[in-house]
């Protein structure tokens, strides 16, 4: 494909090829380490309308296949790569990665130097770019970006109009989907589990007619801060039934208790995160999909219990409130892209369900 | 968890001489296990009779024992330095073996030894194949069906159970020595029979094939906490059926999917936490390319090759964080070395394509069996680093510094479709250029894939980089493609090659057109944190990331992959180069490409660019640094080949000029230079064609030695005995008519000598003089070296200093030179002049204490020898006697003939010291692997002109006890000599025959002399094969005969008569 341009709110442009669709884009822009998952990443919901760069410059070799989505369609606004691979090889692979983008009218970019791109994200934090053909003009784009307010309704588009069903013969699990991935649901169904997806703004008494053991707030794209109704759906399941909150849902949790909750710079978007648990002293490699962290000084001054901390940074990872009945994971224990090492969440859940 | 306060002392072993499959990876993962364990406050004796690393400089370690890697010797530095404990998973599989059997003979208990890193139990249960085939049964982990077997006829019975094609792998082998793959029972008899005899257990294991498998690896480290990680993951371009040391490879996988990635990791993981391994532990893992079905099909619990690649690869290095968790260190206490910020609990994330290549020893072993399979052959490899798969594998193919830096070879391009298409479903060394050229020629990528298996991306990939080139040669001159070739990794030379022009020419349109390459870093997080010590590699993007400082500074080239000639001592002294310049003050750059090597550790320079050491590539280092110079004596002659090219394009080169370089390498400039200074040397002279060879050659008189002008480690050197020969010669390497000029050279018999000296324009000093065992004819890095010389007097010392003193003076040497000598009588010949770093840098350093490269930095850099306290002279002579023993790799390389002769053939080295020569020898012998028999037989096939000589090696033996055995005509004259000889039937004839005593075992010795030319199958080859193959000693020079007779004599005790001299009592 010929010519297009990545144009930052910044005014920095990198000019490169297209691929996939020719739309135009706006979005925000986002890095992703991860060297493989690319088709994991472009269907997980919580990236709804990002842009994304992946950090790994050779994607597209093993192509798309119709296994290992993460929903029923890809999510994001735009891809950006060093280098897109049209001939892939797998022997699942069904299409190429362009023609996927393609159909379903997301727009890519490669041949630039991401990891130019990379710096300045490093340097700047996230920042609203488009993905634009050459013609049109760079200040114009910038200036749409400018007066642009990013939607923050990206959950109501994420998430689902009506509940279904996944029986199972276990533990009767609600899952308020705030575009969630189906890697979740392989995790619970995989323990039995009899799992009823609601939409994100099923209020608390609509989920407790389900007569759940325990409810799990899954991730989603967006703010925390924009999903209210939820925070008062939260505040009334706790003390009913087991809460697990995950990613947005461990923010909307947190909100739920009047913690703190803060925007990162750049977020966090990397499957090999190390996490340590704070009872057993072990860390772990962990699945992060957030723009979002709950503020630890909140936490302090909160009866709230840091049950996981960043081994690094030392960040808010996880959470359990008093009763030991409603726990949170900043990550994505079910991994996808990525490892799902950290998956005995999923089992310190449903040990909380039957201690109740 | 804390790091373990019980114990002070830690046991180090080494992995020894460097042999294939077990080379300088262990001196980088060793030298960084004893400096990550003293830097945890530990006090580390290292054991490794390696000369040639830098582990075993008295800096690495608190102290170092060259001695022989036996468990008698480790028992006596046991008894003696009474360690606390020991690691001995850092020193490759010698070690892992080491730990076992010092276990076995109960010495790690009576001195209360602890074993750090991986237990004995897990040793056990990944190496012998039945324990680990039970633990993957255990942990419900496939395996290919397999058996194991103890002898032929239970691994026939096997291969018809299950059916072939099978692979046979002997247990307990280095780099998988002796197994190979099998399509009927009589290859599978004769690989299992080849396979008991060199496996130390007496086992094979049989196993299913699975050829065609996508081949991937794990490169995993677990704590005592049982947390652990995955550093990296390779995938073999070239699919399961050739050893995995001579695949291409590249890191991260390439065409797996998400859930085959993290299948395979937590496969890896899980064996690791099922072995307990406290430290880093390689899994080996068979995908098929259809299905997610997969089998494990080996495992290392110790740190290998890979590590050191994925180390490299990754900036995560995983010996010393490995060293660090053996003493009980956690990984989430460990800080990431490369993010300060860090722990080393995390996954590095590459954002570029790494590429490995081996190297191949076929261009001095030209009879050699090329074809790849379980068996490693390479001697050596490369890394690569780019940000897509074209470049990077294109960088690569330049760094192994075969043929001119292209993806293209004369003789390949040259060879008809038929052969190529044949050579490439047997896969030689040549492969990935024959699969370039059948591209070029129009064969599908479809038709290369049933051939080889190869992964379709992999092929499209290359098919891309031919396409290119097609289209270069069709467009030249386009500026828009030529930037689209240099983001592709094209070299200069490959597009010069399509546009029909020079390297410089095109190198000039990009100097105009800056288009020019940026310098990226490897930084273990792909640009997402700041890395305190990244290093560079080049690319064609936008961005660079290279901070040029204000120091001045200094680049050093390194020398590449290791290859026969030119090993792991030219890594050494560039090392040590890189420290004088930091400890004068200098910014150190090093550039090179070589990932098993200390030098490419970047905790080691002030700056690594890991890059290929092509001249393009260095002037792109230079362009961008800008330093005061570039060093190239200490990287072989890799770097000194690059010195023209560097001079030209205006770069000084430090120390030594190149004019000096010259005048020493080219033939006429070093007659003229002897002249003038009145030298003697072996009559000679350098032709062009073949009729005046062949008239120079009778002029000369026979025995001449021949060899192109320009050579590295002897290769293709040769003593012709007769006209006939010559001719055969000739017509071996006809590229030699094709301009480059041959030299013909009497051939002196004589005592042969290394001299090593450093001058500074003008003091020299000669901080040892070397003695070869072998005379005249042996190459210097075959030869057994003895320091100091036994049997040359003083005026014959002073000679030889004076000569060395006169040579430097002329020639300017500023830094190292080496001069090889012939001793003949009294008469001192000289053969060659190296102006550059030798072989012998390191082993000598280590002897005499003088840090021979160190000081010749300096000098290069500006001091003088009289300002760092040495005169013009001989430094004194130590008291001990050392020797370095040269190792080969033969029983790995089928079909190579083992006489020594002019051309190099040895992989690596050991040391011997002690108090007399023959005591040296004996430890020395013991350290290269050679166990001396002190009873048996011998048997000698001796050459005419040998008869003589080998009579008296013969009365030797059989005074010492020994019985002979001799084929017809040596069997006859040894009789005339009065010696009981049994006489055993030629090649050909029935059992038994000269060749069934040897594969039965009757024999411990074999002297055999070349009879005739380098013809290889002649029934001569055949002999010294057979001994090789059966691991018989086997001799081909009277000399080393001699000496090894020596250390016998010296071991054992003879019964002897009295003699009739009647008893004189001493009554007084």
């Amino acid at each position: 494909m010929s010519k297009r341009q990545l144009v930052l709110e910044d005014g920095t442009v990198f000019i490169g090829k297209g691929f996939g669709s020719d739309a135009i884009k706006y979005g925000e822009v986002i890095f992703n380490v991860n060297m493989t998952g690319y088709q994991e990443m472009i269907t997980d919901p919580a990236n709804f309308n990002q842009i994304i760069v992946s950090t790994y410059p050779v994607i597209g070799s093993y192509g798309i296949n119709s296994d290992d989505s993460e929903a029923i369609e890809p999510s994001i606004g735009g891809l950006i790569v060093k280098e897109v691979n049209d001939y892939p090889s797998n022997f699942r692979s069904e299409e190429s990665l362009s023609d996927y983008l393609k159909a379903y009218k997301i727009p890519g970019i490669h041949g630039i130097d991401t990891r130019q791109l990379i710096k300045v994200l490093r340097n700047k934090g996230t920042l609203k770019a488009a993905i634009a053909p050459m013609d049109l003009s760079v200040q114009e784009i910038v200036q749409k970006l400018k007066s642009q307010e990013l939607k923050d309704n990206e959950v109501n588009l994420a998430s689902i109009a009506k509940p279904y069903i996944i029986p199972g013969s276990g533990e009767r699990i609600v899952v308020i989907n705030l575009g969630m991935k189906q890697s979740l649901l392989k995790e619970l169904t995989e323990r039995d589990c009899h799992v009823t997806v609601v939409p994100y703004d099923y209020t608390a008494e609509q989920i407790m007619r389900f007569k759940p053991s325990g409810v799990i707030i899954s991730n989603g794209p967006g703010s925390p801060f924009a999903l209210e109704k939820t925070i008062q759906t939260i505040k009334k399941l706790i003390g009913q039934t087991a809460v697990l909150g995950i990613s947005l849902g461990h923010q909307l949790l947190a909100l739920a208790n009047d913690l703190e909750v803060e925007r990162t710079k750049y977020g966090n978007h990397n499957s090999g995160y190390p996490v340590k648990q704070i009872k057993s002293d072990v860390s772990y490699l962990t699945n992060q999909n957030t723009h979002y962290i709950v503020n630890r000084e909140s936490v302090n001054e909160s009866n709230l219990e840091v049950i996981y901390a960043g081994l690094n940074d030392h960040t808010v990872q996880g959470l359990i409130l008093p009763n030991k009945k409603a726990m949170s994971v900043q990550f994505n224990p079910e991994g996808a892209p990525g490892t799902n090492e950290a998956n005995f969440v999923f089992d310190d859940f449903l040990k909380i369900i039957k201690e109740n | 968890m804390p790091k373990n306060t019980m114990i002070n002392k830690i046991l180090v072993i080494g992995s020894g001489p460097i042999v294939i499959g077990q080379a300088a990876e262990f001196d980088y993962s060793g030298t960084q296990a004893c400096q990550s364990l003293k830097e945890e406050g530990y006090s580390v004796v290292l054991a490794n009779s390696n000369p040639a690393t830098i582990m075993t400089d008295h800096t690495v370690a608190d102290k170092v024992y060259m001695e022989p890697l036996t468990v008698k010797f480790l028992t006596k530095i046991i008894k003696k330095e009474r360690p606390d404990a020991l690691l001995a998973t850092l020193g490759g599989q010698t070690g892992l073996n080491l730990a076992i059997e010092l276990d076995k003979a109960g010495v790690l208990e009576q001195y209360n030894v602890k074993l750090l890193g991986s237990s004995l139990e897990a040793i056990q249960k990944a190496e012998d194949r039945e324990l680990f085939r039970d633990l993957m049964d255990e942990l419900n982990e496939p395996v290919p069906a397999s058996d194991i077997v103890n002898n032929v006829e239970s691994a026939v019975d096997f291969a018809n159970e299950i059916g072939y094609p099978l692979i046979v792998r002997p247990a307990f082998t280095l780099g998988g020595t002796g197994g190979g793959m099998c399509d009927n029972e009589e290859e599978l008899r004769i690989i299992v029979k080849n396979g008991l005899a060199l496996s130390p257990a007496n086992q094979c294991l049989i196993e299913k094939s699975i050829a065609g498998f996508k081949e991937i690896e794990y490169e995993v480290i677990r704590d005592s906490k049982d947390q652990a990680i995955a550093v990296c993951n390779m995938e073999n371009i070239d699919p399961v059926g050739i050893h995995t040391g001579d695949a291409i490879v590249v890191a991260p996988s390439m065409t797996l999917t998400d859930s085959e990635y993290h299948m395979l990791r937590d496969v890896s993981l899980k064996i690791i936490r099922a072995l307990k391994i406290e430290g880093g532990c390689n899994v080996q893992l068979a995908l098929d390319p259809h299905s997610f079905q997969y089998y494990i099909i080996e495992v290392n619990p110790r740190v290998s090759r890979s590590s050191a690649l994925a180390s490299k690869a990754t900036g995560y290095p995983i010996a010393k964080i490995a060293a660090k968790i053996a003493v009980g260190l956690t990984l989430d206490e460990i800080k990431n070395p490369m993010i300060e910020t860090e722990s080393a609990f995390f996954e590095p994330t590459l954002d570029y394509v790494v590429t490995k290549i081996p190297r191949f020893p076929f261009d001095k072993f030209l009879t050699g069996d090329r074809t790849l399979g379980t068996q490693m052959k390479a001697t050596g490899e490369i890394m690569s680093i780019g940000r897509n798969f074209e470049e990077s594998f294109l960088k690569g193919i330049r760094s192994l510094e075969i043929g001119n830096g292209d993806f293209y070879l004369n003789h390949v391009a040259n060879e008809d479709t038929a052969s190529l298409t044949h050579r490439l479903e047997k896969a030689d060394d040549e492969r990935i250029f024959v699969l370039g050229e059948l591209l070029r020629r129009g064969m599908t990528e479809k038709e290369v894939y049933d051939i080889t298996k190869i992964d379709p991306m992999f092929i499209n990939k290359l098919n891309n980089i031919i396409q290119l080139e097609l289209k270069l040669i069709d467009n030249k001159n386009d500026e828009t493609l030529l930037r689209v070739a240099k983001e592709n990794g094209f070299s200069d030379m490959q597009v010069a090659r399509a546009w029909e022009t020079t390297e410089t020419e095109i190198y000039n349109t990009r100097v105009k057109l800056d288009l020019m390459p940026v310098f990226k870093e490897v930084d273990t997080s792909a640009g997402t944190t700041e890395a305190t010590t990244p290093y560079y590699y080049s690319t064609y993007e936008t961005h660079c990331e290279v901070t040029v400082t204000k120091t001045d500074k200094v680049l050093v080239l390194g020398s590449g992959p290791i290859r026969i000639g030119q090993g792991i001592e030219f890594d050494y002294a560039t090392v040590h180069s890189v420290l004088a310049l930091q400890e004068m003050g200098y910014e150190a750059i090093i550039m090179n490409n070589n990932p098993e090597t200390v030098s490419t550790d970047f905790a080691m320079s002030d700056k690594l660019y890991f890059e290929p050491l092509s001249l393009e590539d260095v002037m792109h280092v230079i362009n961008k640094e800008k330093p005061l110079g570039v060093i190239v004596q200490f990287g072989g002659q890799t770097a000194i080949n690059l010195a023209e090219g560097l001079e030209e394009r205006g770069v000084k080169i430090l120390g030594t000029s190149l004019e000096a370089i010259n005048r020493a390498e080219d033939r006429h400039q070093f007659e003229a230079l002897l002249e003038e200074l009145n030298l003697r040397r072996p009559v000679g002279k350098a032709v062009t064609k073949a009729e005046e060879a062949i008239k120079i050659a009778s002029d000369i008189g026979y025995p001449v030695l021949v060899r192109p002008s320009y050579v590295i480690g002897g290769s293709r050197m040769e003593i012709v005995h007769e006209e006939s020969e010559l001719r055969t010669y000739i017509e071996k390497y006809p590229d030699i008519n094709e301009g480059e000029p041959l030299l013909i050279d009497q051939y002196v018999t004589g005592i042969e000598v290394d001299v090593d000296g450093i001058s500074d324009g003008v003091t020299t000093i000669v901080p040892g003089i070397m003695e070869h065992i072998e005379r005249s004819g042996v190459h210097s890095g075959d030869s057994i070296a003895v320091y100091p010389p036994q049997r040359l007097n003083q005026d014959v010392k002073e000679e030889l200093f004076e000569t060395t003193d006169k040579i430097a003076k002329a020639l300017n040497v500023i830094g190292l030179i080496n001069i090889q000598f012939i001793i003949q009588g009294t008469e001192v010949y000289i053969i060659e002049v190296n102006p550059r770093a030798s072989r012998t840098i390191p082993f000598l350093s280590k002897i005499t204490s003088v840090t021979m490269a160190n000081l010749a930095t300096k000098c290069i850099m500006g001091e003088t020898l009289s300002e760092l306290g040495y005169k013009s002279g001989i430094i004194e002579e130590e008291e001990d006697v050392f020797v370095k023993i040269p190792v080969f790799s033969f029983e790995k390389l089928r079909s190579v003939d083992t006489t020594l002769g002019p051309e190099m053939k040895s992989t690596g080295e050991a040391i011997g010291y002690d108090k007399t020569l023959e005591k040296a020898l004996y430890k020395g012998l013991i350290a290269s692997g050679i166990e001396i028999p002190h009873e048996g037989s011998i048997l000698l096939t001796v050459a005419d002109k040998d008869k003589e000589e080998a009579s008296y090696v013969a009365h030797r033996f059989h005074d010492l006890g020994f019985d002979l055995l001799a084929t017809g005509g040596t069997a006859k004259f040894l009789a005339k000599k009065g010696l009981p000889v049994t006489e055993v039937a030629k090649i050909g004839v029935e059992e038994p025959n000269v060749l069934s005593v040897i594969k039965d075992s009757e024999v411990q010795f074999v002297i055999n002399t070349l009879t005739s030319g380098t013809q290889p199958r002649s029934d001569g080859f055949r002999i010294r094969r057979e001994a090789v193959e059966h691991a018989t000693i086997s001799l081909t020079n009277l000399d080393t005969a001699h000496a090894i007779l020596n250390v016998i004599d010296l071991t054992t005790f003879s019964a002897n008569p009295v003699k009739n001299k009647g008893v004189t009592r001493n009554d007084s």
